[in-house]
């Protein structure tokens, strides 16, 4: 019985809703994950802010262009098609509504989908990078995380308490629990964990869930999370 | 025309105390390290150029190129978007000690008004940081229903960049993803200074490929075999 998705299991069911051929970008970090599991036959073109469409995995260690990296400094490959573009023309592929989906990870989203990834708070250096300018553009929004934080509290919530990353902007949320929609201001239960009722996941929730049609079972291969 | 400098020191030497420069880069990819040693030569011979302002996308890694600017103290405020490194400690030292000022973009927003800048465009509405504390104090507008935040451009006394070949017209081309800030500030400094791994004669480069034309470029200097700020981090460089 799973109680809970890993994080790789969390990147595959996103990978699952990213079509053949869509522009994608996806946040430094867990989301980087998300490229390893896209169904077979299928190729999204991904997008890193720096500056390249269509790169790769990255070369062995020891033949590294670190001319050839991307946002979160790693060194990548390239895959036939690939292209090379200054920042600005990087963002407006950003703004400009050009990208199909980024995805990107949350401390919190609250039900009328606004996002708070970026800062816990005034301590320390504040650092952005692009992760205010991601939410804005691209057809779908969408977070992947766990449903809960560490110590337990909701990630999901009716408002954000920690510094807006931007607003209105999710249009879906992959947990470690759940698939959940955010239409008209409210979350919208699509999938969950058979192994999970209703009211436990409700617990585990900040808002409500609201029901639109059937609730499918969340079933994930295992994987390894590394 | 001729456009080239004989040497690095030459290269730098109009930079002025107080001055706004923006370097190229996304960290060590198109960071023009030998540029960025030359200003700290300079700093350590004659005491100038200090109380810099500088504009990067990040804030410096280890001990070399932007990082070793900060730690000799020549930098008064910096403009970047992710002022984080896998070694930022000699940013986040002064920082929270107060010695630096920081004035955090979000990325696209910093891509943007560096590119206004060089385009004479004083101002622009961007959807990014809309309702967010990035936001504060900035003026807010609707277009077609939906809320916009007003960016004002970003200009530089001197920008100092990293290309792959320039001719000595200043026509520039860039080595894969080194491209990033370069071009755009090229256009957005009184004085652009241009690192470029090799120099050749007008002509030389095909006009299709040329990324940044020499109108936006005031000065060149061959580095044929520029250091790459992750392998002398590998190697526990400081500068100098």
């Amino acid at each position: 019985m799973t109680l809970k998705l890993s994080n790789a299991q969390i990147a595959w069911r996103a990978a699952q809703d990213i079509a053949d051929g869509a522009y994608v970008n996806l946040g430094i970090g867990f989301p980087e994950m998300v490229a390893q599991y896209q169904p077979p036959g299928r190729h999204a073109i991904f997008h890193t802010e720096n500056g390249i469409l269509n790169f790769g995995e990255a070369p062995e260690k020891g033949s590294e262009d670190w001319d050839l990296i991307n946002a979160g400094k790693k060194a990548v490959g390239l895959k036939p098609g690939a292209a090379f573009f200054h920042h600005a023309d990087s963002f407006a592929m950003v703004r400009g509504g050009h990208l199909d989906v980024a995805i990107l990870g949350a401390y919190q989203v609250a039900e009328n989908g606004d996002l708070a990834n970026w800062s816990t708070g005034p301590k320390g250096v504040p650092a952005v990078g692009g992760a205010m300018d991601l939410v804005h553009g691209a057809k779908r929004v969408a977070v992947i995380t766990d449903h809960v934080t560490k110590d337990g509290k909701p990630k999901l919530v009716k408002r954000c308490t920690l510094p807006l990353t931007g607003v209105g902007c999710v249009t879906r949320v992959y947990t470690s629990l759940a698939v959940i929609d955010i239409q008209d201001g409210h979350f919208v239960l699509r999938e969950k964990l058979a192994a999970l009722s209703l009211e436990d996941l409700q617990a585990q929730t900040g808002a409500t869930l609201h029901l639109s049609g059937p609730i499918g079972d969340l079933v994930i291969p295992e994987l390894s999370d590394d | 025309m001729d456009k080239a400098f004989a040497s690095l020191s030459g290269a730098v030497a109009g930079i002025e105390d107080g001055a706004t420069v923006m370097i190229g880069g996304f960290g060590g990819s198109g960071a023009p390290i030998e540029l960025t040693h030359a200003m700290i030569d300079r700093f350590l011979a004659t005491g100038s150029p200090r109380n810099l302002t500088i504009v990067n996308n990040n804030a410096g890694n280890g001990h070399v190129g932007l990082a070793a600017l900060i730690e000799h103290g020549m930098v008064k405020k910096l403009i970047c978007s992710f002022p984080r490194s896998a070694d930022p400690r000699v940013f986040t030292e002064k920082y929270l000690a107060r010695e630096i000022e920081l004035e955090l973009v979000p990325q696209g927003t910093l891509a943007e008004r560096i590119r206004a800048g060089g385009a004479g465009i004083p101002a622009f509405y961007t959807p990014t940081a809309y309702g967010t504390e990035l936001a504060n104090g900035k003026v807010i507008a609707t277009f077609d229903g939906r809320y916009y935040v007003q960016e004002r451009w970003l200009k530089a006394d001197f920008a100092l960049v990293k290309a792959h070949m320039g001719d000595r017209h200043g026509n520039l081309t860039y080595n894969k993803a080194a491209r990033n800030f370069n071009p755009l500030m090229c256009m957005a400094a009184v004085v652009t200074i241009a690192q470029v791994s090799r120099l050749v004669e007008p002509g030389a480069l095909d006009p299709e490929h040329i990324i940044t034309p020499g109108i936006f470029v005031q000065g060149l200097v061959e580095v044929a075999d520029p250091q790459q700020e992750e392998l002398l981090n590998r190697a526990g460089a400081q500068y100098p």
